[in-house]
């Protein structure tokens, strides 16, 4: 789950009230929020490197509020209190629209086919007479870290560039060159720097070494030019240092490429939407346009509203509730999901907005009214499902048997320790272990196990397959077969097999070793199996 | 005397005092002054050689105790060898002095400070004396009857039990431990788990496949192949068998399209859906896959009849360790599918499983799964700690997944789950998952751990 901290008097102050720890935490939780940890930046340093470092941070109170994985517009304080008070009645949901430049064309970034090779997609964006704060900065800043993170999957699938339109002029050129070719000087240092070189100085780089695979390998690295040749940004290691945005920037260019076009866009959507809100026309975005390697051009952002129609009856059928059509429509706004009776019977239209792109079935739209509604006012009611209850038997048990020949084993390719290298065969190694870990216990020890074990086997779908085992351990001063031997006997006789040769079960010296420890290796053999 | 104690001849008080005696040396050293004086005291005016010194009986120790108190001082150039002379007039024998002052009974006047510095130096020992005293007791008597210990068959027979006395019990004592065996906790707690689920008639799912595709475990559940959870820092992925085969062909395509096309009323994840990724084998990361599996049977019927399922079974989870996690557990899973169930059904039913775990205050807080809408957390109110704790997970199945399969559009599956070790831990006062599963497990945990009884 991503957890967003928020400097909580900056959440009361944009709320419009403040509130108890009680009250916000349980404005959370019927949210589907969860306000996970009340701390500071001195707490948080104090915690992880030692009071003596914490003493210069700051004490203000931030609030960690975990938000659920989908939620792409509750990443940020601005989205977090949109959404807050929206669901409060507090305010209407605002309308973001793209729109055409005041004078001139359009922004343009011009994709090359060099790009198809390493990273092929990007869309762009122009948030005009924007105003920055420090917190408004460092809230813009953050958002980006977040999606990063989150849906960008660690840059992989998508990378944010924010730039300073007043620093660089387009036409843009997005593509891809040799690293030994490309060369510019990266945000915050002093000189230029070739890729190549670019890619041994952050590799020791506590944040960006983590993103140097993704294109460390490959022929052409993805760059971004102005129409001077100043560089914007080389995708996903780093933005030039030429564009970089401060506190006075007024107009933003925003560029996200990408190798999953869809999740490119609804990054690109998330990061206007939240911060156009800062704008001299509040929630407009300045259409870019992008032009691809075949010709082909989009304007982007695109801020689509999709509609979709439901009935009340589908939703109050599926949550268990009975609401008027009126009082479903209204729950949904609350939800940021605007929504109006049409008149048809009981039918509603609801309007997802470009922040909901977890939306994409009615069953999403039937959660949100549930949640607007609230879970814990939904009255329960018990199932009338009649089933009759089954157990699963205990199935073929195979006694001791191929202990000559070590069994094919499943290997794990990524294992945490040594310890998890392959799936266990049989029970006795950890019988063993238990028993050495366990020696200053009282003797004897008799320890028992009935678990699985997980065998190859190519008739399966999966290639392999579990295998119920019963493993007895004996530990003493005296090696006592006899326990053993009685406790085998007994199982049997539980199990209805007679001790004889032929139709039964009956042991025999196994050949090859001894067992470990001096003690007499033996196979027990039954010829019925299934039972 | 105990015995005479234990019948009450007598009443006994146990007392104990300490006091400080002198060590054996300790007392050589107050009749004859310390090591070290005495070195002082055998040099003469001219001094005398260190070889000569060290010959005396006091002479090792003595000397390098004078040299540190600066009483001597060695001349090692001195024609003849190295000799000793004193360097000031007179001395005075502290450690002397203290041994007698403790000889005398005086040990009081010393601090403890130096009391434990002759400690040390093996000249004093502190010694405790333990004294009973003995007065009479309420059974009084200057005879001594033998009392009998056990009743034996002869005594009944012949009747003389009549005229014994018997010693009384010793119930402060425990018994004899009888010889059993000891079911782990978790099997336990597993097995009312399991009663549970029966008594409300669900049936168990057959669960003995660790090993799964990604295709059940993932993408049959409409888990993007982009989802994070089916990272490697997630997930443990099969080197050897590395890939599954025999997918029933047609569902497959039906769940590619979904992924990445949608359909069934949804816009999908528009993504380009990989076989290979799907043919991935896994450590399982949930037992949801067997019941993707087992939903996938049920909609191959010829007639839908409405079911409920469970399992209790181990999953494997490429997570950061610490004392409440490991790499795997085991996931408690019910499920029901039946024709228009709603989410009031589920918090219904949830509320019917708690209750016999006799937990009746639930509360529900809106989640997010990858495979359910909607998604509830359950909390239940713990009195101890005044706050309310997660419980478990639950939610609806989406229709992405449960419309491939064929099942009809108005079956509804509701499913929730819980992890067998937390309610174990939190049963039997448990801190750290390794006493309870593994090898380093607390063997004296499991011999002395209670019935499980999971109403209380």
């Amino acid at each position: 789950m991503p957890t967003v901290g928020v400097k909580r008097d900056l959440l009361f102050t944009a709320l419009g009230r403040t509130y108890t720890d009680e009250e916000f935490d349980e404005l959370c939780f019927e949210y589907g929020l969860e306000l996970d940890e009340i701390t500071s930046e001195k707490e948080i340093i104090s915690r992880e490197q030692g009071g003596s470092k914490a003493s210069g941070a700051s004490d203000v109170i931030l609030y960690k509020i975990d938000v659920p994985a989908n939620r792409y517009d509750l990443l940020c304080l601005e989205g977090l209190v949109r959404g807050l008070q929206v669901f409060m009645n507090k305010m209407e949901a605002p309308r973001y629209r793209r729109v055409r430049p005041v004078s001139g064309e359009p922004q343009r970034l011009v994709i090359t086919k060099e790009t198809a090779a390493v990273r092929p997609h990007a869309v762009a964006a122009v948030l005009r007479n924007i105003t920055f704060t420090q917190e408004r900065y460092d809230s813009f800043i953050e958002l980006q870290d977040k999606l990063h993170q989150n849906v960008c999957r660690k840059r992989s699938l998508v990378a944010i560039g924010t730039h300073d339109l007043d620093t660089i002029s387009g036409p843009f050129t997005y593509t891809a060159k040799p690293p030994g070719e490309i060369s510019f000087k990266p945000l915050n240092q002093t000189k230029e720097y070739t890729a190549t070189q670019l890619m041994s100085l952050y590799k020791t780089d506590s944040h960006l070494k983590h993103f140097l695979h993704i294109i460390e390998d490959k022929p052409v690295y993805p760059v971004i030019y102005d129409s001077n040749g100043v560089v914007l940004s080389m995708p996903p290691i780093i933005n030039g240092d030429h564009s970089k945005i401060s506190l006075e920037t007024k107009n933003v260019f925003i560029e996200c490429t990408a190798t999953d076009v869809t999740k490119a866009k609804i990054v690109l959507d998330m990061m206007v939407t939240m911060f156009s809100e800062y704008c001299a026309q509040p929630f407009t975005v300045e259409e870019a346009e992008v032009v691809y390697p075949d010709g082909k051009t989009c304007k982007y952002p695109e801020l689509a509203y999709r509609k979709e129609k439901l009935s009340s009856e589908f939703i109050n059928r599926k949550v268990g509730i009975n609401e008027s059509t009126e009082t479903l429509a209204r729950l949904l706004t609350k939800m940021c999901l605007r929504s109006e009776v049409t008149g048809a019977g009981d039918e509603i239209e609801v309007e997802i907005p470009p922040t909901r792109s977890d939306v994409i079935h009615a069953c999403d739209i039937m959660e949100d009214a549930a949640m607007a509604f609230g879970f814990n006012n939904i009255p329960y009611t018990t199932p009338l499902t009649y089933t009759v209850a089954h157990q699963v038997g205990v199935s073929s048990c195979t006694v001791g048997r191929a202990l000559t020949l070590a069994p094919p084993a499943v290997h794990i390719a990524n294992p945490k320790t040594a310890e998890f290298q392959v799936a266990r065969t049989t029970l006795l190694p950890g019988l063993l272990k238990t028993v050495a870990a366990n020696r200053k216990m009282p003797l004897p020890l008799k320890l028992f196990e009935i678990s699985d074990v997980v065998l190859k086997d190519e008739t399966k779908d999966v290639g392999a397959r579990n295998s119920r085992r019963f493993c007895a351990v004996y530990y003493n001063k005296s090696p006592g077969f006899e326990v053993i031997h009685g406790l085998l006997d007994r199982t049997m006789q539980l199990l209805e097999e007679k001790s004889a040769r032929g139709d039964g079960y009956h042991i025999q010296a196994a050949e090859g070793k001894k067992g470990g420890g001096g003690g007499w290796h033996f196979r027990a053999c039954r010829n019925s199996l299934n039972r | 005397m105990t015995s005479c104690w234990s019948v009450q001849l007598i009443s006994a008080e146990l007392r104990s005092s300490k006091h400080w005696e002198l060590s054996g040396e300790g007392t050589e050293i107050a009749e004859q002054g310390s090591h070290e004086a005495r070195v002082f005291g055998s040099i003469p005016p001219q001094g005398l050689t260190q070889s000569d010194l060290m010959k005396l009986s006091f002479g090792k120790i003595g000397f390098s105790k004078a040299m540190s108190s600066k009483w001597i001082r060695v001349d090692k150039a001195h024609e003849g060898g190295p000799r000793v002379f004193r360097t000031v007039e007179s001395i005075e024998d502290q450690v002397r002095e203290k041994l007698l002052l403790v000889q005398r009974g005086n040990s009081s006047q010393l601090e403890e400070k130096e009391k434990n510095e002759l400690k040390k130096r093996k000249l004093l020992s502190e010694v405790t004396v333990k004294s009973y005293w003995i007065t009479k007791g309420s059974s009084f008597s200057t005879t001594i009857t033998k009392q009998e210990t056990e009743l034996t068959p002869e005594m009944i027979a012949s009747g003389s039990w009549k005229e014994k006395k018997f010693k009384p019990y010793n119930f402060q004592a425990m018994g004899v431990a009888p010889d059993c065996g000891h079911m782990h906790p978790l099997m336990k707690v597993r097995t009312q788990f399991r009663q549970i689920f029966l008594e409300m008639g669900f049936t168990e799912m057959p669960t003995n496949n660790f090993i799964e595709s990604s295709f059940w475990n993932f993408d049959s559940l409409f888990q993007p192949q982009q989802h994070p959870a089916r990272d490697q820092h997630d997930t443990f992925f099969l080197s050897d068998p590395a890939l599954a085969h025999d997918f029933p062909q047609d569902y497959l395509e039906r769940v590619k399209k979904v992924h990445s096309e949608g359909g069934y009323g949804s816009q999908g994840y528009k993504y380009a859906w990989k076989v290979e990724e799907a043919q991935k084998n896994i450590l399982r990361t949930h037992t949801t896959a067997v019941s993707a599996r087992m939903l996938y049977k049920l909609a191959q019927q010829e007639k839908f009849t409405p079911v409920k399922y469970f399992s209790i079974d181990r999953v494997f989870r490429n997570e950061t360790l610490d004392a409440t996690h490991l790499a795997e557990f085991h996931q408690i899973e019910g499920v029901v599918a039946d024709r228009g169930l709603t989410l009031g059904d589920l918090m219904g039913i949830l509320h019917a499983f708690f209750t016999k775990l006799g937990i009746t205050k639930l509360r529900f807080k809106p989640a997010y799964n990858p495979y359910t809408e909607p998604s509830m957390e359950v909390f239940s109110y713990h009195e101890g700690l005044k706050k309310w704790v997660e419980v478990g997970n639950s939610g609806v199945f989406r229709p992405e997944m449960l419309l491939p399969m064929g099942l009809p559009e108005d079956v509804s599956v509701i499913a929730w789950g819980l992890s067998l070790e937390r309610p174990t831990m939190i049963k039997y006062g448990i801190n750290n998952i390794r006493e309870l599963v593994g090898h380093k497990v607390n063997l004296q945990m499991v011999y002395d751990s209670p019935v499980c009884r999971l109403e209380s």
